[in-house]
Parts: structure tokens; sequence; C-alpha cells
């Protein structure tokens, strides 16, 4: 079955890479890559390094980089949600280690923005080696949304 | 295999992070470090280009905070605690407080209840002023074998 929405699909997977990974310095130091994404939601991929290990007697990824992997996840799920640009700032984010992760293996994370009002988005997370089913972590955000009339503060 | 129970060993002994923080390649890579000062573990993430997530705005990225936070959290259970395994993070809530600028950022942890098998521990991050922290966060942490 050949679709002719794919080489689209590509290169709108291209552009968001260029968003949220090439723009973000940080993103782009853990060399993020765009998996999925559609409105709501969005999927980035953490690629294994042996330089992100946090214990080296197991080989498994520190969980500051499964954070930042999980931050910027959730807050590309909310600007997938926006209708208009908007700069949106994380307010919090809890982060729940289900089991262990493994080492020698990417580290996944879906992101849905379930609610959004005028100021505040709401964000659930799951970051998995590839079967959702049995995710590694689980995660919920809240993200502030400044209006463009605002300036500073929120 | 043995690097980081050595290091661990050392750091009670001397009070010295040098060799837990090189033999943990993550640190390394966000420059993290952590020493002690006035009796209590100071962590600090030195700034660098790489830790931003606001390139517009030059400000920190909240991952890098959430990483600063947690490594203070073990590092000072490290440096407490009873055995020499690594504690594992049962879950951290991190709430941002302000936008963190393109500079060094510091952090101090406080046991909230350090149990047998479990800690809670909740930890603070700044940057110029203590009294306005740019980020702070409670975790959990299982301090034996699950």
């Amino acid at each position: 079955m050949s679709d002719s929405f794919l080489p689209q699909k590509d290169e709108i997977k291209r552009r968001l890479e260029g968003r949220y990974v090439g723009a973000v310095p940080h993103n782009r130091a853990l060399d993020l890559r765009v998996v999925d994404y559609r409105p709501e939601h969005l999927s980035l991929c953490l690629p294994y390094r042996d330089d992100l290990v946090g214990n080296p007697e197991t080989g498994v990824l520190h969980g500051g980089c499964i954070t930042s992997l999980i931050d910027a996840t959730c807050g590309g799920a909310v600007i997938m949600s926006l209708t208009a640009p908007r700069r949106i700032a994380t307010l919090d984010l809890r982060i729940d280690y289900v089991r262990p992760a493994l080492p020698g293996q990417e580290v996944i994370c879906d992101a849905h923005c379930y609610k959004i009002t005028r100021h505040v988005a709401f964000v659930r997370a799951i970051a998995h080696h590839g079967d959702d089913v049995s995710p590694i972590a689980s995660a919920s955000g809240t993200f502030v949304v400044f209006r463009e009339t605002e300036k500073g503060e929120s | 295999m043995t690097k980081m129970r050595d290091a661990v060993v050392e750091l009670r002994a001397t009070g010295d992070f040098t060799a837990l923080q090189e033999a943990i390649p993550y640190t390394r890579f966000m420059g993290i470090t952590a020493k002690i000062v006035d009796g209590d573990v100071l962590g600090t993430m030195r700034y660098s280009e790489h830790l931003v997530g606001n390139a517009l705005a030059q400000k920190l990225h909240g991952g890098t905070l959430g990483a600063l936070l947690e490594s203070t959290a073990i590092f000072k259970l490290l440096w407490h605690g009873e055995t020499n395994a690594v504690p594992k993070t049962i879950n951290i809530t991190v709430e941002y407080l302000r936008g963190a600028d393109s500079e060094d950022t510091l952090a101090r942890a406080e046991f909230t209840r350090h149990g047998r098998r479990v800690a809670n521990v909740r930890v603070f991050a700044w940057q110029r002023d203590p009294e306005r922290p740019v980020a702070v966060a409670t975790a959990h942490f299982l301090l034996v074998p699950d």
C-alpha cells in the first residue's frame, strides 16, 4: 500500500526535529530524535550513550538525562496542542521510576497534553524501551502558557 | 566494577567527591560536581553552552536543573549512607520557580526523613541568591536492593 502522505510526514518530522532538537542546545547535546507526532502528542527518543551513564556498575543511564528527555517531550506535546505560537515554561514535573532502565538501549518518551486551559497545560508521559506496555518511568507535568499580550512573569 | 564502590569508600574517608564524580560518566558530561562546605554537601553545575534549553532567552534546560537536584540528593545520601550501594530514585518531583540564567547553579539537599529502606529528600537549587531558588525537588530514594 503506497502512502502519498509519507514523504510529507518525513518532512514535518524533519522540521519538528529542527524546532525541538536543533534549536535547543541541550536537546541537541543529548541527540534527541523525533519518533512520532500528532496533535497533542509527541514522542522523542534518547539514544543510549556511554557518557550518559549514571551508574558505571550497571551501565544504566542517569535519571538526569531521562528527566531532560521527559521535560523536552512534555513541552513539545504542549506545543503540539497550541493553536497559535506561544512561549511555555515547565511549572512542575513528577517522574516515577517504575522499573530499572536497561543498559545499552535507547529510551523513548511518549507525551500527551490531555488538557490545556487559557494559562495552564497538563501533560502525562511514559518512558520505555520500545514497548509502551512495560514503561521504565511514568510522568506528569504542568506548564504555564504565556499569552502574547503579557510580558515577563505569568 | 569496583570503581564506584571504591569512590564511595574514599568519599566517606576523606569528604572528597573527586573520585566519585570522575567515576560517573553523566556528571562529568554535565559538569556536575560536589564538595563539603560548612559540613554539608554543596552541589554545583558549571555553566556550559550545551546545558541551555532556550537559546533565545539564554535560560538553562529544565532537565539539567532536575539532573543537578537529583545528583546532589544522591551525593548527600552517599556521603551519609550506611551502605556503599548507589541509592535508586523511586520518584522525583521538580518544581520550577524561575528561569535559570546562563551561569553556574548550586544546590543543597535536606533529608526530610531518612529511614533504613527509603529516604525522602528535599533539594534546592539557586544561582546568585540562595533565598531565590530557581528550582526545588522532592525525591524518594530506595536505599536497599529491590
